[in-house]
């Protein structure tokens, strides 16, 4: 099957490129249908939009969470698809890794175990000490180049900006060896541009979930903004751009549920089902699942060195996670923040079962919400788990106590 | 035989141990500063020069396993929160710290600055701990890594020096942190004294290293190796340091003169290799477990990765002592992740080095650094050489993980296929 095209965009850079469109989803289809499509396509472990994409001939760049700048794969025509696991039977991984370990790596290597979903190039970053171990094992057991994108763990030093302009100049050069083109700065800055507006819309979606989130329940959120993850970004944006004033237009009245942030969606991802559950119980108004695609704040320049303009926007521009050491974020102050900006009246405080990086953060998180006397909700989630009674009890306890207090 | 000679290196390994011990002790009953290091990238010349104290959490942590103690400090951490499932050596250091210090091997001082590197992740995560009980400086030396398993692409031009100035950079911010901390003004010409000890103490571990090719092998890459890697890492830029490595080579030519193996009671049987970390709680049972069937570990990864890049080919060049430095923290931590992360192709190298019948993978629940990768690089190593594997899970802190009767059971089947293969090996060697 061959992808869709137009030529569109004229505005977004210096040339005017072409929209590759992945999704069979007809411009006229209703919000329910977009969201069921958009559901379907998230769930599916066979990732058919990117099957589309290299059937067509495309080459594919896969990036593990957390996060990756893509605009270096968008602007060499390459589709970026992030790396995250999948809800599936895994047959093939799990002889490859010990027990101690998390389910989004051994799905992730699954995926291409199993063929179903084939790189041209595998990036993984040292986010934690699991996920850098996934450069090697990759590139033992499967044709793809793999690497590991040593983003800085101090953005303090005054000298980390030049080393990541450096680093992704590396990248870059990889990735042109790749597509056997050369990448210009307008190439950059173009992808830069539409990059931009696909913040600016997941900025939009997001301040929906905040101001009135009984439009947008958290699972419907979640698919509209991890769909990103695996079709073009125009595309994206086209979705985005036609699905938010749907949902603004919803009648839904406000529910006598609790304002909550959900910490601990960064890397490994909790199956629907699961958000589902919490959506029963509470209107998420903030959480950090995906992070890596929300993880630069404001608009890139899209005048000077792009490069320069992407690694300084990494380091000062940003969100905050687990996974990066930075002095001026502690974790624990930055989910105040998050709390509070979003004005939520609790926190559920999750980690992947095995996730040492967000086991650890879970602690911190506790005694902070503690000392501010904000009441939490601590659990652990997996993406392969299958029974949520348990934790639907416990939550809706939770709620209640703080209804009825 | 020369009986003092033979044992000298642990007795006095141990000796030494316990007097580092006591000037921690000491620092900690006087309120002297006390620098948080880890060992893979430990900054000690720079520390060393500002005749700072340096506390390794990761060997207090160790220690409380081998003195069967370390339950009671993860119980500590855990009832503050923390999970069963993260690193046993952050937890035994949190309950220690919430001990004020006390420790089997006398009292740990407190920080007044520690210094990170991104060798293993979780020690950005432990020094965000101390950041919040002690509110102290942390200083972060980011070292890039390799990006791929090394030899699998060509470095382009410029990129190992951009890599290097980054980590220089770094190490020039932090030396105006450590003059504030310490007091003192920065000392090159002290510094250089310093690269030059440790510069004398790779040369010996390099050379002990290479004595345990010879057959049989000298010492125990497991039991004594974990001795020697304590001393090298308290001791690294010392005088004392470098007067016990030129006496452990002393000693262990001499035994690779005489033919003395480390086994006191039976031939060496079988020559392994061990991958990961020892499982400190039963620490002597573990190793028993092995030298019972007369295997003796003649390498380890562990003495790769743990003993701060001391087994590269690579010297401190004492006229440009702070780029040197960069230098030589860029390859000593690259040389580390790389002894975890794309360690197959070295130890197929190693079997070959040292004559290895088998390979010991030992995944720590503790530890996914070492640990996430093993089970994969082993089906390389299976591929490429006709050696046994034997592949244990455990822990190195938490005795809850460990099952000692389990372990026994493969260890016993490993050695068992040992025995058949060298038994099979003879009986074509006889009919060809």
């Amino acid at each position: 099957m061959e992808a869709a095209t137009d030529t569109v965009g004229a505005g977004a850079g210096p040339e005017p490129r072409d929209i590759v469109r992945l999704m069979d989803l007809t411009p006229d289809a209703s919000l329910d249908e977009t969201l069921w499509y958009v559901r379907e396509m998230v769930e599916d472990p066979d990732f058919p939009t990117v099957r589309k994409w290299t059937d067509g001939g495309g080459k594919v760049l896969g990036h593990f969470q957390v996060y990756f700048p893509e605009e270096l794969a968008h602007a060499a025509g390459m589709l970026p698809v992030k790396i995250r696991g999948s809800q599936m039977d895994r047959r093939e991984a799990d002889s490859h890794f010990g027990s101690y370990l998390c389910s989004i790596l051994r799905s992730s290597l699954e995926l291409g175990l199993t063929d179903r979903i084939t790189l041209d190039m595998f990036v993984t970053h040292p986010i934690c000490d699991a996920a850098r171990n996934l450069a090697s094992i990759w590139a033992r057991n499967l044709d793809t180049p793999a690497q590991i994108l040593y983003l800085p763990q101090n953005p303090n030093s005054a000298f980390a900006g030049i080393y990541l302009e450096g680093e992704y100049r590396r990248v870059l050069d990889d990735i042109t060896e790749i597509v056997g083109h050369p990448v210009s700065d307008d190439d950059l800055r173009a992808s830069i541009a539409v990059f931009n507006d696909n913040r600016r819309l997941l900025r939009d979606l997001y301040a929906i979930k905040r101001e009135t989130p009984w439009l947008l329940p958290m699972d419907e959120a979640y698919v509209l903004v991890a769909m990103g993850g695996m079709i073009t970004r125009e595309e994206h944006n086209e979705l985005l751009e036609r699905v938010l004033p749907m949902i603004l237009a919803r009648e839904a009245r406000p529910q006598d549920k609790i304002r909550v942030v959900f910490e601990g969606g960064f890397c490994e991802q909790p199956p629907l089902d699961l958000l589902r559950s919490i959506a029963q119980f509470c209107y998420v108004v903030d959480d950090d699942f995906l992070i890596g695609l929300r993880w630069i704040l404001n608009d890139v320049p899209t005048d000077g060195t792009p490069l320069q303009n992407l690694a300084t926007a990494y380091l000062d521009d940003s969100s905050y996670s687990p996974v990066q050491h930075d002095l001026r974020k502690p974790k624990e102050k930055m989910l105040l923040e998050r709390i509070r900006g979003a004005r939520a009246d609790a926190a559920i405080i999750s980690a992947a079962k095995m996730c040492e990086p967000g086991l650890d953060e879970q602690v911190a998180y506790s005694q902070a919400l503690d000392e501010e006397g904000i009441p939490y909700f601590v659990t652990e989630f997996e993406e392969k788990m299958t029974s949520y009674d348990h934790l639907q009890i416990q939550l809706e306890t939770f709620v209640e106590n703080l209804l009825f207090q | 035989m020369d009986e003092g000679l033979v044992g000298r290196g642990a007795r006095e390994g141990g000796r030494l141990f316990r007097e580092w011990f006591q000037t921690l002790t000491d620092a900690a009953e006087s309120g002297e500063r006390a620098a948080y290091v880890f060992v893979m990238g430990s900054m000690m010349e720079v520390l060393r020069s500002f005749d700072m104290h340096t506390v390794f959490p990761e060997i207090n942590s160790l220690q409380t396993a081998v003195r069967r103690v370390s339950d009671e400090y993860l119980s500590i951490a855990e009832d503050h929160g923390f999970s069963p499932d993260v690193c046993g050596y952050v937890k035994a250091d949190y309950g220690l710290q919430m001990r004020g210090g006390e420790h089997p091997m006398g009292r740990i001082p407190k920080p007044s600055v520690a210094v990170l590197t991104n060798a293993c992740n979780t020690y950005l995560k432990w020094g965000e701990i101390w950041e919040r009980l002690y509110d102290i400086p942390t200083v972060t030396i980011d070292v890039p890594g390799s990006r791929r398993a090394p030899g699998t692409k060509a470095h382009r031009d410029g990129e190992l020096e951009r890599d290097r100035k980054y980590v220089e950079g770094q190490i020039r911010e932090m030396i105006p942190i450590l003059e504030e901390v310490s007091g003192r003004k920065f000392d090159i010409d002290r510094f250089r004294e310093v690269l030059d000890l440790t510069n004398q103490m790779g040369r010996s571990w390099r050379r002990l290293l290479e004595l345990n090719a010879t057959h049989p092998a000298v010492f125990d890459a497991m039991q004594e190796g974990t001795i020697y890697l304590g001393v090298v890492n308290a001791l690294r830029g010392t005088q004392a340091g470098v007067d016990y490595f030129r006496d452990l080579v002393e000693e262990m030519e001499y035994k690779v003169a005489e033919n003395i193996s480390p086994l006191v009671d039976r031939e060496e049987g079988h020559r392994l290799i061990f991958v990961g970390v020892p499982c400190y709680p039963i620490f002597r049972r573990f190793h028993q477990l092995f030298t019972d069937w007369g295997g003796v570990f003649v390498s380890s990864t562990y003495m790769w990765f743990a003993s701060g890049g001391l087994s590269r080919e690579f010297e401190y060049d004492l006229d440009n002592p702070i780029e040197s430095m960069a230098d030589g923290m860029l390859q000593s931590v690259t040389g580390a992740v790389d002894a975890m992360l794309f360690h197959d192709q070295a130890l197929i190298e190693a079997i070959d080095t040292y004559g290895a019948d088998g390979v010991v993978y030992h995944p720590v629940k503790s530890c996914r650094t070492v640990s996430t990768g093993l089970a994969d690089s082993r089906r390389v190593v299976l591929e490429n050489r006709d050696v046994l594997c034997l592949y244990i899970e455990s822990d190195m802190m938490d005795k809850r993980v460990v099952s000692e009767a389990q372990l026994k059971n493969r260890i016993d089947a490993f050695f068992e296929g040992l025995e058949s293969r060298k038994l099979r090996m003879a009986a074509s060697g006889a009919t060809s």
